[in-house]
């Protein structure tokens, strides 16, 4: 009976839970419940994972109204998976957060937090199972003022400014998005997904399709950090609280390229996005400016977070990569890159996380002799860094192995020649931190740094773990990413 | 006697050197016993590796498989001669060498040495990971395991030069293995559809022509640790570690570890006879002979002592590049050998420039005229090291050369063969006046190091490791029938 409900109570049990983290007067107990909410959405996905893992379609329509007129949510392989990536780095995230901002954000603001993390979390798992394009757009929102929220509650005042820029930008790509799918809507008089994708192909020709279709493009382009619609990112990233920063970095991102994935392959049609639009022309240049753009730059950063700010655009530019080749194994590439780059970066920012907790900052000068002082943190770091690298045995192995292979399907040796050039950049700017950390005394006159405590060690190795983890054990992450991939391209599972 | 299968010895052969760090972190506090376990396990491990010999010598194959990382791409095992041989001298060499560490870190105070002696072991085991790895992506992730693991090492002294060094290390090793070898290994797995060493080559029909060149161009310069120049560079700058790690490692372990997988890459994944298809694959084998004579030059300029050998074991390397670009049966046999020889030849030269700088705190050749008298058994052990560098009979080093040159004469390789020649007189110029200035020299007060105006032979443990490795030599050269045997099985078909 419950299992029936399982796609709605996904996305509704987060966003009544919401409200009710901020009527919990006591902090603790707030928390307490956002941690418990986080981990039944955990558990809502994996159940919905094991559901669809066999190619089986759930469709649920919200209040028994049919589709197209009613709201459906629609679950496949490629949306759980999504599901199951979001979910499980709320999972984590959560708890974390307790010790993580009692630093970094005025008890206050506490309850603000977490109502705003669930509203964002509710966001963006129903940006991820929603059959309906104005939907996404409506839950897309929801997770894009939440998480404005998020980022003005970091400490540095320069968090205010770098929200203010990313509600401009994040709001003009709303409305590039809104006036995207309103352009469809005016056309085939639908806004369900399915039912778009009936419709669209009698379509080809129209001018106005085209419109709609860069519209959601750039939309989307500028959600997901696409080069050079970025901008807002690394300042969003760096002057977030830091259990945000994990928490934004390693989902919203995967959520906005699923979307695209959505749209270009579902919603559109891959003949259409690919063949008549030749989209993949647009995406390759951008992808590959992305990648070497931001890990040059990523290079001379001296604030820790920002450099992996520049390194998440550099990872979208891999995804976005994958996406443009056209091919099931580079697609697979990008989605084995969703699950990964959450893994590394999440735990990335969650190390950060504690080591601002115990020294306030996270500039590359300031983490200096920490590998003495708290050898747990930094070693999480290090082995962070070696899954952004690709280091084999790590995750980031598995999805440089799936790119390369793709490029080299497809002739494409000047792009694998690129992809290693950018991945050796990822050993310069990581190696900076981790020499600094190990080579580097600490200051005379600082004072002494304890390690870590426990409850910012433990989801943060939680994560560190599963990136060694998945891979040396990859069956998970690549079955489902390639059986999601060939769904995606029109493959028989 | 309790009966062990050979894949069960291939497990313990990986795991005796891993449990072996875990237990020396757990006795950090008891230094002795913290010792005690460096040497059991290194024992336990030569015992291990002898027992496995004689299945591979009966023709047998063991194979293991752990886990599929990606699918159709396991992390899996596979022992034939060529591993066996370069499984063998690394298991060897280990406790010889940690007695010498011993007498090493203690003599000269050094710091952090339970750091020290882990990463040693863990590196240990990741050179038995690269000896019997069954496919080319087991191979290499073991081959990035290795480099990370070194890196402490290398700059375990943790001054700016130490971490300059480390620079250049890592900087070198992981730019050739991600840049090169990496593309390579996913080529091979993307025309071949598997990576698996077999006898003869995987290749055959799935690519030729100057693409086939190009890949084996990518395979050379991206074993980095094979030192084949431009990729040599780190080679020199790794010499700032403790004199143990420049000796087991960086004269053994590490850079065999790259010419292993040349050997290997060329045996297993090519096969000779279609690499002999590839057109101007002679230019390989003429980096190889340029390395080999511009090393062997500098080597002449250098006065720092483990500076010297550095550049002589980025000479003697490439003999063993040589060896396998020949393409001929027989100088694969002198390649596969060369490995041991060269391995017992250098360490015995470095421990003997480690056991002159612990008794002297000398460095320098210049400094070195009459050192002979002191320390006679070091410097006859050196002796002995750098007569097999130069190839002369009694050391061992004259086999491998032997064959080195009958397979170069037999593909009428003259290029080579003269490279063989004129090194071998460059080697003759650069080590003779070391031995003729510390036996006939007279000592110069002069140059006697303030600190040790008055010192006499290394401590025990020390002299007592050179001698043993030195001996080995010789006795490499008087029996050497397994070796032969297992290097002539290297790459032929069961």
């Amino acid at each position: 009976m419950i299992n029936e409900h399982l796609p709605a109570l996904q996305v509704v049990v987060p966003l009544l839970a919401a409200p009710v983290c901020f009527l919990i007067l006591n902090n603790r107990l707030s928390w307490l419940f956002a941690t418990l909410i986080s981990w039944l959405c955990f558990a809502m996905a994996i159940l919905l994972v094991i559901e669809v893992k066999d190619g089986t379609v759930l469709h649920y329509e919200f209040g028994g109204w049919a589709p197209p007129w009613g709201i459906e949510y629609s679950v496949d392989i490629l949306n759980a998976y999504v599901l199951l990536i979001v979910s499980a780095i709320a999972a984590v995230v959560f708890p974390y957060s307790w010790k993580s901002i009692q630093k970094e954000i005025p008890e206050s603001h506490h309850r603000i937090y977490f109502t705003a993390m669930m509203l964002c979390l509710a966001g963006l798992l129903g940006m991820t199972i929603t059959g309906d394009a104005f939907n996404l757009f409506v839950l897309l929102e929801i997770s894009s003022l939440s998480s404005y929220t998020l980022i003005s509650l970091g400490s540095d005042r320069r968090a205010l400014t770098a929200s203010f820029q990313y509600l401009i930008m994040g709001t003009i790509g709303a409305t590039f998005i809104l006036i995207g799918v309103g352009l469809l809507y005016a056309l085939t008089g639908t806004l369900n997904m399915a039912d778009l994708a009936t419709r669209i192909p009698e379509l080809e020709g129209s001018r106005t399709l085209e419109a709609a279709f860069a519209f959601l493009i750039v939309g989307f382009g500028l959600k997901l950090a696409m080069f050079p619609l970025h901008l807002w990112l690394p300042n969003a990233y760096a002057f977030a609280p830091s259990a945000v920063s994990a928490f934004i970095g390693s989902t919203a991102t995967k959520v906005a390229i699923y979307a695209l994935l959505r749209f270009l392959y579902t919603v559109f049609g891959a003949d259409f996005s690919f063949n008549y639009m030749q989209v993949h022309w647009l995406l390759m240049p951008l992808a590959i400016a992305s990648f070497m753009f931001a890990s040059l730059v990523a290079i001379f950063q001296d604030g820790i977070k920002r450099l992996l700010a520049y390194s998440s655009v550099a990872q979208i530019g891999y995804m976005l990569l994958g996406i443009s080749l056209v091919n099931v194994t580079g697609l697979t590439g990008t989605l084995l890159h969703l699950f990964n780059h959450a893994l590394m970066k999440g735990g990335l920012f969650l190390v950060l996380g504690a080591i601002a907790y115990r020294i306030g900052e996270t500039r590359i000068k300031s983490v200096a002799g920490l590998g003495q002082a708290m050898p747990f943190t930094m070693g999480a770091f290090v082995v962070g860094a070696l899954s952004l690298i690709g280091v084999p045995l790590t995750v980031g192995f598995i999805s440089k192995w799936y790119l390369i292979l793709a490029t080299l399907e497809k002739g494409y040796w000047p792009v694998t020649v690129l992809i290693i050039i950018s991945s050796l950049m990822a050993v310069v700017y990581t190696w900076r931190i981790i020499e600094t950390a190990y080579f580097q005394q600490r200051p005379a006159n600082a004072p002494t740094v304890k390690e870590a405590p426990l409850s910012l060690l433990i989801p943060a190795w939680t994560l560190i773990g599963a990136n060694l983890y998945f891979g040396i054990n990859s069956n998970l992450s690549t079955d489902l990413a390639s059986s999601a991939a060939k769904m995606l391209m029109g493959f028989e599972l | 006697m309790m009966i062990v299968t050979p894949e069960e010895l291939i497990i313990l052969a990986l795991c005796i050197p891993l449990l072996t760090a875990l237990a020396i972190f757990l006795t950090d506090a008891w230094p002795n016993v913290r010792e005690g376990f460096t040497l059991t396990g290194s024992v336990l491990l030569f015992f291990t590796v002898v027992a496995l010999t004689p299945h591979i010598l009966a023709g047998e194959r063991p194979t293991l498989s752990l886990v599929e990382i990606l699918p159709g791409l396991e992390i899996s095992f596979t022992v034939e001669p060529l591993g066996m041989i370069f499984a063998l001298v690394a298991a060897t060499l280990w406790p010889i060498n940690s007695l010498y560490s011993i007498g090493y870190m203690r003599g000269n105070n050094e710091r952090k040495q339970t750091r020290f002696y882990i990463f040693f072991a863990i590196a240990l085991s990741s050179v038995m990971g690269i000896a019997f790895a069954g496919n080319l992506l087991s191979l290499f992730i073991f081959y990035e395991v290795l480099t990370l693991s070194t890196y402490p090492l290398v700059t375990h002294a943790g001054h700016e030069k130490a971490r300059n060094a480390g620079r250049v290390y890592l900087g070198i090793l992981i730019s050739t293995s991600i840049g090169l070898l990496l593309p390579a290994v996913i080529w091979v797995w993307y025309v071949a559809g598997t990576t698996d060493f077999t006898a003869g080559g995987i290749l055959e029909g799935h690519i030729s022509g100057p693409l086939l060149t190009l890949l084996a161009a990518l395979f050379i310069f991206g074993i980095g640790k094979a030192a084949v120049m431009p990729t040599h560079r780190w080679l020199p700058a790794a010499m700032v570690a403790p004199t143990p790690v420049s000796a087991l490692l960086h004269a053994v372990a590490v850079v065999k570890a790259g010419v292993f997988s040349v050997v290997k890459v060329v045996a297993y994944i090519f096969g000779l006879d279609l690499l002999k298809t590839a057109p101007g694959i002679e230019w390989l084998l003429y980096m190889a002979c340029f390395t080999v004579v511009v090393a062997s030059i500098i080597a002449l300029q250098q006065d720092n002592l483990k500076k010297r050998l550095a550049y002589s074991t980025i000479s003697q390397l490439s003999y063993v590049v040589m060896g396998a670009l020949i393409l001929a049966p027989l100088s694969l046999v002198g390649a596969s050998l060369h490995i041991a020889v060269h391995a017992f030849g250098k360490i015995t030269l470095f421990f003997a420039a480690g056991s002159i700088y612990t008794a002297s705190k000398k460095t320098n050749i210049s400094q070195l005229d009459g050192i002979g008298k002191r320390m006679p058994w070091t410097m006859i052990a050196f002796s002995i090291g750098a007569i097999s560098m130069i190839a002369l009979p009694p050391a061992a080093g004259f086999l491998s050369k032997w064959y080195l040159l009958l397979g170069a004469s037999q593909e009428q390789q003259y290029m080579a063969m003269t490279v063989i020649v004129l090194s071998t007189l460059l080697n003759a110029a650069y080590f003779v006046p070391i031995i003729y200035a510390a036996f006939l020299k007279p000592e110069d007060p002069s140059k006697l190091n303030e600190l040790k105006r008055d010192h006499k032979e290394a401590p025990l443990p020390m002299v007592i490791a050179l001698t043993i490795t030195a001996a080995a030599t010789i006795l490499l050269f008087l029996f050497p029938s397994t070796a032969l045997e297992l290097a002539k099985a290297v790459g032929v078909p069961i």
